[in-house]
């Protein structure tokens, strides 16, 4: 899941100063799940942010709104009405929820409530790994299921670096050698063998590095539209 | 307006009588308030009880809009620690308050104006201090200022 936490209450405050209508949007998946931005949180901020303007003396009007997924169009249309009639949408998703705002209501102010961290996972309760690094091709199955880009600290695709000591990375003594991880994985399975192919460097055209990506699946497609003619219809905002 | 307004003092000559709300455990807390009345100990009448099936149901959210509705203060009362009907609902208590506390700091309410107290269901005394002591520290404080628009 996408893990996110949220800005702190000054900035926030901040941030919405100006307005005098603020929505405060939550959004039910990846970013619930990591208690930062669901319908809870929603409840807490924009509570937090009511109390702090009765202290300080400002006229301001907080309203809440969660749905089930802020990337979707489908649940944000659900939200229209809202959305149309506040000053500013404070979007507690990911960052691409404020953005899918902005994509299909582009006269509406959005600002951002979260700073989106890493794709991850709960490790447990309250605790929060980074697992992937959304590199566009995976290596999993040459790493024993542990990947080296991101839990690596040097993405190292040959690894361990000089800088692995009893299975701890030099760069801090907290962080586990990811290819000592992968080692002992590989050892566990009896494919130690891996360990001396040598990966030949990384394609990294398919991650970000190769500007915004794009993905187009003909076979789900609903209308032929060309694919410049769609999004000539999300900018002028129409359903 | 007197000197202690303007430079936004608490008048604690006044006689301001804080509201406060406090969230009692079934198990404990609200036993030992019961029993407090049934000792007819003498504990400030600001407190308000709220009956829970276990401080491990206090969420962030109740004690931030009990403040939002204008409580002056906000109490919550488990069973001492080790020994929660539910394993460790005051242990999970404890953490959120200490969480909410940051977030009355930062909006600036201030944390003191939240407590989190343990006792056991036989302490009908410890209640009744912690009442007598909570409702003073709140007199101190003043009133919220989400009550006064300030």
């Amino acid at each position: 899941m996408i893990v996110g936490e949220q800005k702190p209450i000054e900035e926030i405050s901040k941030m919405i100063a100006e307005y005098k209508t603020v929505l405060v949007m939550g959004c039910n998946t990846c970013i619930a799940v990591c208690h930062a931005g669901g319908e809870k949180e929603v409840g807490i901020l924009a509570s937090a942010l009511r109390i702090k303007n009765k202290v300080e003396g400002r006229e301001q009007n907080i309203e809440e709104a969660s749905m089930e997924r802020q990337c979707e169009r489908e649940f944000v249309d659900e939200l229209a009405d809202k959305i149309k009639e506040a000053d500013c949408v404070l979007s507690l998703a990911c960052g691409v929820g404020p953005q899918t705002i902005v994509e299909f209501y582009p006269d509406t102010i959005v600002l951002p409530g979260i700073n989106t961290t890493f794709y991850g996972m709960p490790k447990e309760q309250g605790f929060f790994v980074e697992f992937c690094g959304g590199c566009g091709n995976c290596v999993l199955d040459m790493t024993a299921g542990i990947c080296p880009i991101v839990r690596c600290s040097k993405s190292m695709l040959n690894g361990p670096c000089g800088g692995s000591q009893e299975g701890r990375c030099e760069v801090n003594k907290d962080i586990d050698c990811g290819w000592q991880l992968i080692h002992d994985r590989l050892k566990a399975q009896g494919k130690l063998d891996f360990m001396d192919e040598i990966l030949p460097p990384k394609d990294w055209s398919p991650a970000r590095h190769g500007g915004p990506r794009k993905m187009v699946r003909e076979d789900l497609k609903i209308d032929e539209k060309p694919e410049d003619e769609i999004e000539g219809i999300t900018k002028e905002g129409e359903k | 307006m007197t000197e202690a307004q303007e430079k936004n003092i608490p008048d604690v000559s006044s006689d301001f009588e804080p509201k406060i709300v406090a969230f009692c455990c079934h198990y404990c807390s609200y036993a030992a308030a019961d029993l407090a009345g049934s000792m007819r100990l003498d504990y400030p009448t600001n407190i308000k009880i709220l009956k829970i099936p276990c401080t491990g149901k206090v969420d962030v959210l109740y004690l931030l809009r009990a403040f939002e509705d204008g409580a002056d203060g906000v109490i919550v009362a488990g069973c001492e620690e080790g020994t929660c009907h539910f394993i460790n609902g005051n242990i999970k208590a404890k953490k959120k308050v200490k969480y909410t506390k940051k977030i009355l700091d930062d909006i600036g309410l201030g944390g003191d104006r939240l407590e989190m107290y343990n006792l056991s269901a036989a302490m009908g005394q410890k209640f009744a201090d912690l009442a007598k002591e909570m409702t003073e520290r709140i007199k101190k404080l003043g009133p919220s200022p989400v009550n006064s628009g300030a």
